[in-house]
């Protein structure tokens, strides 16, 4: 089988690469650009812990062809810190002691920053629901929505001080 | 959040412990840097995957593994018949001591496979793909034969013999142990009671459900010597039951912890591991082995599901005179389920005069279980707790008040013997009690639910050192993996015993060739045991550090005092002198060297938890779903060194627990197949389930830990189950006694009761 060559812009930097058809997002992703942020959970769409942006527009990389990403815009978490600053939410999630094993935390945050971006002020039933993608066996979601909401009230309080 | 505890004021002199720093692998796992057990590729990679059973029980006649082999790009092919007989040897290790032979016979089947997804070959090869390609030509003859799941069945006469050499009593049986466990007269003490209720009750088997699939890479050096690195609950037990099972010395294995996606007591047994490590050995490469979902609900450890009785004996007042539970533990393939544990766990919350509990250990075609928080203690919760509600019900007793009238206190002595001591039962019970969500009306359809529950946390073999920088800044290493800030509380103990600021300890995860050995994270016993360690370490540390001032300025080292991050003492002319550790850390060189220390030890003493959860639901009479409403988890943490890891533990046990009351079960089809091996179809809670969980954290140290650590960890799953079942029954007016329950079988108990 010969591969595709896909070229791509990932965390806002020019990325290529050589992949089967047959190979998912997340597979690129981790093994190709050695991008291992994203993780599989299940492989099936089913626990968000390979969630990613692509093109404005929350996904599981699990559930998306590496040759579907070509010409596309694609956000992971290793992008979410700029320059060595944490995200709002990354830093609301360390002060809320939101994660435990942290393996589904970059799908999380990946997810809730989608969440942010397309609605700053979400009520808690808006961000239970927007989060119901992710699967978290850890936490019992409580702290996580407590970080989400608190991120999101501290950006919005930033957005209006600028 | 529940802030109120934080820093107590019956303990000022308590700087760091009582507080919520940062973690200090926080940064790692919030920007994606932390790598686990899929995370690593080693250079020359091989790929491996495994072959299994389609058949929930079934005679193996013949692997042909030939054409497989031919594959191109195949470079190993392993089956049952390359792994060493070890019969039945015994080994301390994981949680608990482990038959080899099952463990081996786990890892790969031999003459037969005992469960649908039982390992029975394998192959590593150049990709994923033309590994599982490989796969598919491997020719395999199966006779197949009659399974039995349900552990009433497999105890029945007749029942298929899945182990040919096990007996009871004599006759052959798939009943691998009876524990019996109790005291007193029943029959005189039930004759006694004024009231008795009896129920029947039963569970289905539910997977602890990490979201980290298993997964490891193996390298097999030319002469033997052996790296992994694994994702586990312990370092130690991957190499010790690692090195077993493949054959090789256990000296031959260095084991480098990943992090690790959870466990909850799924990842203190091997799977994977051994077969890479055959494999790696036969290829003379690396071997990457990652299951996929399906394959962690086929093929690791599930806990068991059950069928059980309870008998409960009261006066009018509510006094208990009496307790008779009968437990029956699926074990799956192989004989070990938590049934002992239950036993012992299941009446632990009370004082009772006479008790009988029984316990059945037994084999069944489902796969082996394996530890999940609390192993046992949440199913015999779920029936005691269901029977103490119907006392109260017949009693028209408030459920708290009867379980206060019997609670168990210091002094009480547990169905298993043991004199409980510096117990916080009832001020949990107290507390939860006057928790506002109690106050809360409900309406119409809704329920509220009270079960309380008790786990014994454990101590153990630990291991810690500590090395301090030429800056004064220390790091602590341990072989506990950090499954849910367990870094921090370390990092917090050594810098509260060494005076100085949580941020210039940085504490480390140690792999098996660079710290002593240790048991797995487990037991509740990581920040009790592990912690114990760290302290001590530290301590030793101290005395370095005050022989070293004491050198310098010519004084007796008893003369000299630490205090606040630095050596004090009033010299000769009585003026006062100190050192401060930085100062200390960088002379060190020219005072004889660095300073560190380790302390090994098995820690005793660990106090038992325990946990009072308060349930409100509201049952959709149309379609039988249950909303929980509110959610208030009350429990005797002994000292919370992280306050908000606490909060944590108990949070995320008792959504668990949920999931497990209402959702969770393995679903098999008519010939023993797993029906719902994925996310969408067995069912965990999602974040749109679920309200906040309101905790209650109650404090009541423990004198065995320097700073009153009781294990936290495990005891919140314990209640849910029962809470639950209780608040639908106080939702619908009917009991339900089988787990989980779904709206289906909520609907047709309801529609069965009017009917």
């Amino acid at each position: 089988m010969s591969k595709k060559h896909v070229t791509t812009t990932v965390n806002g930097d020019p990325a290529e690469f050589l992949t089967d058809p047959a190979t998912s997002l997340l597979n690129a992703l981790r093994d190709e650009l050695g991008l291992t942020g994203a993780k599989e959970g299940c492989g099936t769409g089913d626990c968000g812990a390979c969630s990613v942006i692509v093109d404005g527009r929350l996904v599981c990389s699990c559930l998306m062809l590496a040759a579907e990403a070509e010409g596309k815009r694609i956000e992971t978490i290793e992008g979410m810190a700029q320059s060595g600053v944490l995200h709002p939410l990354q830093q609301k999630f360390l002060e809320h002691a939101a994660l435990q094993c942290g393996f589904c935390t970059p799908g999380i945050l990946v997810a809730a920053k989608a969440l942010l971006d397309a609605n700053p002020d979400p009520t808690e039933t808006e961000t239970r629901y927007w989060l119901a993608g992710n699967l978290c066996r850890c936490t019992g979601y409580d702290k996580i929505i407590h970080a989400v909401m608190d991120a999101a009230a501290d950006m919005r309080q930033v957005r209006r001080a600028s | 959040m529940t802030d109120t505890l934080d820093r107590p004021a019956t303990t000022p002199e308590l700087k760091v412990v009582g507080t919520r720093p940062i973690r200090p692998d926080g940064v790692d796992k919030v920007t994606g840097r932390a790598q686990y057990g899929a995370d690593l590729a080693m250079a020359g990679q091989l790929h491996g995957s495994i072959l299994r059973s389609p058949h929930a029980h079934a005679r193996i006649v013949s692997i042909d593994t030939k054409k497989a082999r031919a594959l191109p790009g195949v470079k190993a092919v392993v089956t049952g018949a390359d792994f060493p007989d070890l019969g039945d040897v015994m080994h301390d290790g994981g949680e608990g001591v482990n038959n080899l032979g099952y463990v081996s016979n786990n890892v790969m089947a031999k003459s037969k496979v005992l469960y649908d997804g039982h390992a029975l070959a394998a192959v590593a090869a150049l990709s994923p793909a033309i590994a599982e390609a490989a796969l598919d030509l491997i020719e395999v003859k199966y006779e197949v034969l009659p399974h039995v799941i349900n552990v009433d069945a497999a105890m029945a006469p007749g029942a298929p013999q899945i182990h040919e050499d096990m007996t009871y009593e004599g006759q052959p049986s798939n009943i691998a142990k009876r524990y019996q466990f109790g005291r007193g007269d029943l029959d005189v003490a039930f004759a006694s009671a004024d009231v008795i209720v009896e129920g029947e009750y039963t569970t289905e088997p539910v997977h602890q459900g990490y979201i980290e699939p298993h997964a490891c890479v193996c390298s097999v050096g030319a002469d033997g010597r052996a790296d992994i690195w694994a994702s586990s609950q312990g370092a130690f037990m991957v190499r010790s039951m690692s090195a077993l099972v493949a054959g090789m010395p256990v000296s031959n294995v260095r084991v480098t912890p990943a992090e690790i996606g959870g466990g909850f007591g799924g990842k203190t047994v091997v799977y994977l591991e051994p077969v890479a490590l055959l494999l790696s050995k036969m290829a003379g490469a690396p071997v990457k082995m990652v299951m996929s979902r399906e394959e962690v609900f086929r093929a690791t450890g599930p806990t068991s599901g059950s069928s059980m009785k309870v008998r409960l004996g009261a006066k009018f007042d509510g006094t208990l005179v009496a307790a008779d539970v009968d437990m029956k533990f699926q074990a799956g393939a192989f004989p070990g389920s938590p049934v002992s544990a239950a036993c012992m766990t299941v009446l632990s919350c009370y004082d009772l005069p006479t008790m009988r509990v029984v316990g059945w250990d037994v084999v069944t075609n489902s796969p082996k279980v394996a530890a999940y928080r609390a192993p046992g203690a949440p199913i015999g919760a779920f029936a005691v707790e269901s029977a103490m509600d119907d006392l109260a019900l017949k009693l028209g007793l408030d459920p708290i008040a009867l379980r206060e009238k019997n609670a168990a206190r210091d002094g009480t002595v547990a169905a298993y013997g043991a004199t409980l001591q510096n117990i916080g039962y009832v001020e949990t019970l107290e507390a939860v009690r006057d928790h506002p969500n109690l106050q809360a009306k409900l309406g119409p359809n809704q329920g509220r639910g009270v079960a309380v529950g008790f786990w014994f946390n454990f101590g153990g073999e630990s291991s810690a050192s500590i090395h301090l920088g030429d800056d004064g800044s220390a790091t602590v290493a341990t072989a506990s993996p950090d499954i849910g800030g367990s870094r921090a509380s370390m990092a917090m103990m050594a810098a509260e015993t060494l005076g100085v600021s949580v941020d210039k300890i940085r504490p480390i995860v140690a792999d098996t060739a660079s710290i002593g050995h240790s048991m797995v994270t487990g037991g509740s016993r990581t920040t009790f045991a592990t912690g114990m360690a760290v302290i001590q370490a530290t301590e030793k540390a101290i005395e370095e550090l005050k022989r070293r001032a004491a050198m310098t300025w010519d004084v007796p080292a008893e003369t000299v005092e630490w205090k606040a991050g630095a050596a004090h003492c009033l010299d000769v002319k009585g003026e006062a002198k100190s050192l401060t550790l930085d100062q200390l850390a960088a002379a060190a060189g020219k005072t004889g060297g660095s300073i560190g220390a380790e302390v090994t030890l098995t820690a005793q003493g660990a106090g038992p938890g325990f946990a009072v959860h308060v349930c409100d639901v509201e049952v959709d009479p149309e379609t039988g779903a249950v909303t929980v409403l509110r959610y208030t988890a009350g429990q005797d943490v002994g000292r919370a060194i992280h306050p908000a890891y606490v909060e944590g533990q108990i949070q995320g046990g008792a959504v668990q627990g949920i999931g497990w009351a209402l959702n969770e079960e393995y679903v098999f089809d008519s010939k023993g197949k797993m029906e719902n091996a994925g996310f969408l179809d067995y069912r965990v809670p999602v974040a749109s389930d679920l309200p906040m969980i309101d905790t209650v954290m109650v404090e009541v140290p423990n004198p065995k830990h320097p700073f009153g650590v009781k294990g936290v960890g495990e005891v919140p799953i314990v209640p849910p189950l029962a809470a639950l079942a209780n608040a639908v029954r106080a939702a619908t007016g009917v009991r339900i006694n089988a787990l989980p329950l779904s709206p289906p079988r909520i609907r047709a108990a309801v529609d069965a009761a009017k009917a």
